[in-house]
Parts: structure tokens; C-alpha cells; sequence
């Protein structure tokens, strides 16, 4: 049996899918779901462009097969920030500094960076670099993208 | 020819595809084991085995996945810190009893990968990875760790010492599983770790940790990626450190004995004289870091 059925939970949806074992999330989520905001890098869990929350931690896609997410609950960057709906404010911090280019990392960029102010909103300058080092960026020369992030850190303390 | 080539790549295409079996419990995982008798691979983290898989690296014929295996929290039980298999690198580095009793390990793992390796990857799957540069199990080593597995003939435990094989190799019988990590509890210990990446997240090129006991006893040294396995260095070369803890140039020449004693394979991370240089450099600095703080507790 090299095929299962199982039912994948994507940003609050069912989706009831066929897959081979080994098909990456991945695979399942940008070539059958056909999600254009998980997107292809590496396929070795370092460049960061296909991560996604798996129960709300940040995740290569790539390097957890689909199978182990039946049961699980999976968001992607739609799902964390609708787009029909108003940006984020990370989402505008990211404009506002020019922190996203050409897009492709964006993504990955902004749920890293989303769960990093969930878990430690006091983060430093340094923290937001540790944290992001997995995410690569070939535009930016990254400085913008930790302006970005301090920025909303920083707006989200002032409101509290 | 050609052709003879292509209907080869097509047959082992369906082969790269294996069996997916789930296992609720270790005894099941080493049932499984035992069934597909060392055609299968134990999937915790797959932050290592998956890439391997994805890059056609490894050709298992089934994944047994102990994700599903219950898992307690890091615990302290008769004077050791006990770490489930599947502690994931991300509790070891946010829990405060780790921190309290294994700090050298609080510290190093938050150097293994990026943060999404460290949500998935586990301390058992690292340990039974065996990568010769892999921070997690060099740490286990220096702290004088041991190593319980599971197999057909019940439980055994290894010293982390003896645990380490050779590259990707450890001393797991086909049909066992590494079920938890024990290390003495080390809160009072004085310690350093420092590892050379070519970049942020990588690799070690070089890792060096040290370990020493309040009173300067028991004081381990362990270097990262200059052998097949962590090298645990030999108490002989140590010895001049402990008879003269503030002598400057005892400290220097012991580092720089302990760099001439291993012979590290020249790579792309460098030639083995740069390895030995970094061993000298790093080892030294880090016996002046232990050794100054050990003897402000003593």
C-alpha cells in the first residue's frame, strides 16, 4: 500500500486527498491543492521558503510528509492573513520598510516572523536575526526585513 | 543502451516510494524493526532523513514514524535529567529544567539548524542520525550521558561514549530504538561550548565542548567534526590543565596537544591543519572560560 486516502486540515478547511507516502506536504499542499503561497525551494528544510504552521509552529513543508499531517492542523500564509481581507500589520510593515522584492521568501518570511511576536513580543534586534536565519532572502540583504519585524514588535508593544 | 538505462531509472522509481507504518508504542516500533529486518528507518523529526530521502540519498523500504508514541516532559529521576527520545530541540531549548540541569545542552542546541529544524527534529533522532558534526551529540557525550534503547531483547543502556560508530553509524542493532537520554545532573558544572560555521545554521566545521565539575573533577573536552564521531579527549592530555589550572602556557600547550591528536579529514569546510588550528584556538579559550569559572566557585 504505497497510496492513502486522508483527510488534511488546511486553514480551517477539510481536504480529502489521495496521496503517495512519499509526497512531501509540500507536494500536497502546492501541486494538488494547488496553494501558490507554499512555495518550492531547497526540498532539504534549510531555505525556508515553503514553511507553513503545523499546530501553530513554524515548519519546512518539505521535510514532513503529508501523511503524518492527517490529525494535525496546517495554516499557510492565506490562512494566517486572508487576502481578500485588509493586510496585516506585520504585512504592512513589510511594505512600509520594503522588506518584500520580488515575494518569493515573503511568505515564509511573515509566518516566522508572526509566531516569533507570539512567543517572545520583547524580542531583540539579535533574536529577530537568530529566528529568521533559516528564511533566505536573495532581494532584500535582510536589513529591511528585520526593520520590518522590529517595527511591528515595537507597534504591538505600544498598543498594549 | 539508452534504453537499458531508462527502464532501469523507471523500475527503481516505484522503490523510492516506501511503506508508511505508524507506531502507537517503542515496543511496536521494534516490532516493525524485527519485520522489515534492516529495510526500514525509524522516522521522528525527519529534519535530517527526509532531505536524504528527497535528495535520493537513502532507499528505505518503509518508514515506521514513532511521532504517535507518547511522550513525557524532560524529568529529573535519581540525580539524572531525563530527556524522552522525542524531545523536540525546541523544548530543550525553552525548558527552565533543562536549563537548570544541563545548561551546556540549553545552550548548544539552539545552534542546531533553523528554528523549523528545531520545531521537528528530536534529541533521539539526532543522537541515532549520528552526524559527526551534529552539536546535540557531542553535548550528550561531554555531559557523560547514557543512552537507553529498545530492541528484541529488551531494554539496554549505552555509554554516549561508546554510542557513536562511524559517519551516520551507531552502536542500535538493526532491530532497536534509542527510547531516552539520561545525563547527570550538571547545574553546578562550569562549561562552554563553541562551534566555526561557514554560515549561520549550518553545519559545524568545528565544534568544541567542555565540561568541568565544581571542584575541577571530572573535566571532559569533546570536539565536533574532526572525526567519524564526536572525539572525547583523553584524560593524559588533560592531566597538565588539572595539575596547573591558572598556569596560562600549561592551558595554551595542552590545546594546542589536544589539536595534534586528531586527524580531521580535509573538506570543503576547510583543510584538517585549518581544523586543528580551530581545535587549538577554540579549546584553549574555552579551558580558560571553565577553568576561571570553576575556580571563582570553588
Amino acid at each position: 500500500m504505497i497510496k492513502t486516502q486522508l483527510l488534511l486540515k488546511v486553514n480551517g478547511r477539510e481536504h480529502e486527498v489521495w496521496v503517495r507516502n512519499d509526497r512531501t506536504l509540500l507536494d500536497v499542499l502546492h501541486d494538488d491543492l494547488g496553494m501558490p503561497d507554499v512555495r518550492y525551494g531547497c526540498n532539504e528544510g534549510v531555505c525556508g521558503t515553503c514553511t507553513v504552521l503545523l499546530d501553530g509552529s513554524p515548519v519546512s513543508a518539505c521535510t514532513v510528509y503529508a501523511v503524518q499531517a492527517e490529525g494535525h492542523e496546517v495554516v499557510t500564509l492565506r490562512g494566517w492573513s486572508d487576502p481578500t481581507q485588509e493586510a496585516h500589520p506585520l504585512q504592512k510593515a513589510f511594505l512600509e520598510r520594503g522588506a518584500s522584492q520580488c515575494g518569493f521568501c515573503t511568505a515564509g518570511m511573515l509566518l516566522t516572523a508572526s509566531h516569533l511576536a507570539e512567543e517572545r513580543p520583547d524580542a531583540t534586534r539579535g533574536e529577530i536575526r537568530h529566528e529568521l536565519v533559516g528564511n533566505l532572502c536573495r532581494c532584500t540583504g535582510y536589513t529591511s526585513i528585520v526593520d520590518a519585524v522590529e517595527a511591528y514588535l515595537q507597534q504591538r508593544e505600544g498598543q498594549e | 543502451m539508452s534504453q537499458q538505462l531508462t527502464s532501469t531509472t523507471e523500475d527503481r522509481t516505484p522503490a523510492t516510494c516506501f511503506e508508511y507504518q505508524r507506531a502507537e508504542t517503542w515496543q511496536d516500533a521494534v516490532e516493525l524493526l524485527s519485520l522489515w529486518e534492516g529495510e526500514a528507518k525509524i522516522l521522528a523529526g525527519g529534519q535530517s532523513l527526509v532531505p536524504m530521502l528527497n535528495l535520493r540519498l537513502a532507499f528505505p523500504a518503509a518508514l515506521i514514524d514513532v511521532n504517535p508514541v507518547p511522550t513525557a516532559e524532560p524529568y529529573v529521576e535519581d540525580g539524572h535529567l531525563v530527556l524522552p527520545a522525542l524531545t523536540r530541540h525546541a523544548v530543550l531549548a525553552r525548558s527552565e529544567l533543562v536549563r537548570r540541569h544541563a545548561p551546556l545542552l540549553s545552550h548548544a542546541v539552539q545552534f542546531v539548524g533553523n528554528v523549523r529544524v528545531r520545531n521537528r527534529g528530536t534529541l533521539g533522532g539526532s543522537l541515532s542520525h549520528a552526524d559527526p558534526t551534529a552539536e546535540l551529540a557531542a553535548v550528550v557525550m561531554a555531559m557523560n550521558g547514557t543512552i537507553t534503547v529498545l530492541g528484541g531483547n529488551g531494554t539496554r543502556t549505552i555509554p554516549a561514549a561508546d554510542f557513536f560508530v562511524t559517519y551516520l553509524t551507531t552502536a542500535l542493532a538493526e532491530d532497536e530504538v534509542l527510547t531516552e537520554v539520561r545525563l547527570p545532573c550538571a547545574g553546578g558544572s562550569s562549561w562552554g561550548f563553541h562551534e566555526v560555521v561557514r554560515r549561520y545554521s549550518d553545519f559545524a566545521t568545528v565544534s568544541v565542548s567542555v565540561v568541568a565539575a565544581e571542584d575541577l573533577t571530572g573535566l571532559r573536552v569533546v570536539l565536533g567534526g574532526v572525526a567519524d564521531r564526536p572525539v572525547l579527549v583523553a584524560d593524559a592530555l588533560l592531566d597538565p590543565v588539572l595539575q596547573a589550572p591558572a598556569d596560562a602556557e600549561a592551558v595554551r600547550a595542552a590545546a594546542t596537544g589536544i589539536a595534534a591528536s586528531v586527524d580531521p579529514d580535509s573538506d570543503l569546510h576547510g583543510s584538517a591543519d585549518h581544523k586543528r588550528h580551530l581545535v587549538a584556538v577554540h579549546t584553549r579559550r574555552l579551558l580558560e572560560q571553565v577553568l576561571a569559572d570553576a575556580g571563582r566557585d570553588a
